[in-house]
């Protein structure tokens, strides 16, 4: 019997903008019912690939296979089983956040989640403020609810609590573990430590178009804790540049 | 909602109720235009030509909308979507890249034929008499039109900055209203001016729909293949061009 598939597997991925080196044979996966963080500096790749898997950007050499389909140019059936929350919002900004989410949930034939979604996120009591005039952790919250609303099997989310306030960022989080608790890969960029170490079932350290390391957040931790572990792993791709 | 044509007329319905709530987009699709109307209607300057003033004021002020709608309106919408990472978004839900140009299409078809119904009310106010035959080779021609300008807005909107859509559209929306052959006909202006202003998809717009809506089906000829080359050259370079984010 063969080994079932991961829902998220990036094999060898290179990548250029112009000259400079965004990608260098990046490979990892991320499983099922599991929250995969990928941590890394500014620059070191993470939005390029995540980008990738969510079928925006299609890479120069190696694969990215999510649900075992190349999202590049993959059929509505398949971008139905994934959830994107992208690291700039996509919400427009005339809109407001109920309209927007109830248009969204049409689109994913899914509107029985946009409730409880809409509670559980305290999005009610600004949806009907235009996304324009929300704060940036009001977006964050939308963004959110827009990348869960489909029920995904995968869910991409982008720095998904950036911006939040603690209280917010802890309801987030309970959201994101429940989703995983579903049986849903859930795959999460970061910068804050704190985030990866309190969510991440698996880290990725990602630096310099490339993995540095990657396990659970023990394993990644090492005997100095995940904080210096990141730094010593990202300074020493950093001084191994030159990236062409 | 499990088809595609479904997908993208609920994209179609969001795209038109976030116009239509927009004051700035009714001010320009709407309002400009029905005034254009009016003080064209009821001044005696600037001279339109032979035949019913009002006959000429109405399709003039119908091809001043199209562009309003499906290139300056068009235009600063998707260069704000693709700023805000909106594009990006929706193209990766079950709506895909195809299902959101299909319904930003449908919504612009509808937004023009809701302008066209009330600036015809208007203009019948006023008293205007179209050609019957006309009226039906007219809209075909805000068909086509639509079409061109679209491609246009969307030309201008897939490689520029918002910022630089924003100023660029609602320029150009000055110009070819006041000098572009859209609200005065292209034989009013000077002879070498009037010949170019017949090549471009203003004078194209304006003089072709002049001219069906008043009958004179016999010029119509260039005008349909100067909006066709235009909108078909546009649709190319778009194709070719297009950046669906801005970064």
């Amino acid at each position: 019997m063969s080994a079932p598939v991961l829902p998220v597997v990036v094999d060898g991925v290179t990548h250029h903008y112009g000259s400079k080196l965004a990608l260098d044979k990046m490979s990892w996966s991320a499983p099922e019912g599991a929250i995969t963080c990928v941590l890394g500096p500014n620059g070191a790749g993470k939005t390029t690939i995540m980008e990738m898997a969510e079928g925006l950007r299609r890479p120069e050499s190696g694969a990215v296979r999510v649900l075992d389909t190349d999202p590049w140019g993959a059929n509505a059936a398949h971008r139905r089983r994934v959830g994107v929350m992208l690291q700039d919002g996509g919400l427009p900004g005339s809109v407001k956040p109920l309209r927007l989410l109830q248009h969204i949930a049409r689109l994913y034939d899914a509107t029985d989640q946009f409730p409880a979604l809409v509670e559980e996120l305290g999005i009610e009591e600004f949806g009907h403020t235009a996304v324009r005039r929300l704060s940036g952790g009001q977006r964050q919250r939308v963004a959110l609810a827009a990348a869960l609303i489909g029920r995904p099997e995968v869910v991409f989310l982008d720095e998904p609590s950036a911006g939040l306030d603690p209280h917010a960022r802890l309801d987030v989080w309970d959201l994101v573990r429940r989703t995983r608790d579903r049986g849903c890969c859930v795959v999460v960029t970061t910068h804050s430590f704190d985030e990866a170490d309190r969510l991440a079932d698996r880290v990725i350290i990602v630096a310099a178009g490339s993995v540095a390391a990657e396990g659970s957040v023990a394993e990644v931790s090492g005997a100095d804790g995940l904080e210096d572990s990141y730094f010593s792993l990202t300074r020493a791709a950093k001084k191994s540049e030159p990236r062409k | 909602m499990s088809t595609p044509a479904l997908r993208a007329r609920s994209q179609a319905g969001f795209e038109i109720r976030t116009l239509l709530s927009n004051g700035e987009q009714l001010l320009v699709s709407l309002l400009l235009p029905a005034l254009a109307l009016v003080g064209l209607a009821v001044g005696n300057t600037p001279d339109l030509g032979a035949g019913r003033r009002i006959d000429i004021v109405v399709p003039s002020v119908l091809a001043l909308a199209v562009v309003s709608t499906a290139f300056t309106g068009q235009a600063i919408s998707t260069g704000f979507d693709r700023r805000y990472g909106v594009l990006r978004l929706l193209g990766v839900t079950p709506l895909g890249r195809s299902g959101l140009l299909a319904g930003k299409a449908l919504a612009v078809v509808v937004i023009v034929a809701l302008q066209t119904v009330v600036l015809g009310i208007l203009g019948a106010c006023f008293g205007w008499h179209p050609d019957p035959l006309g009226v039906v080779v007219g809209l075909l021609l805000m068909l086509l039109g639509t079409w061109t300008w679209v491609a246009l807005a969307l030309l201008i909107s897939g490689v520029l900055r918002a910022e630089a859509v924003l100023a660029v559209a609602n320029l150009l929306w000055v110009l070819f209203a006041g000098v572009g052959g859209l609200l005065l006909p292209t034989d009013k202006f000077p002879g070498a001016a009037g010949a170019i202003l017949r090549l471009l998809p203003s004078g194209s717009l304006g003089d072709g729909l002049r001219d069906a809506m008043t009958g004179h089906f016999s010029s119509l000829a260039e005008p349909v293949v100067v909006l066709f080359v235009w909108g078909a050259a546009a649709t190319a370079l778009t194709a070719a061009t297009f950046r669906w984010d801005d970064r």
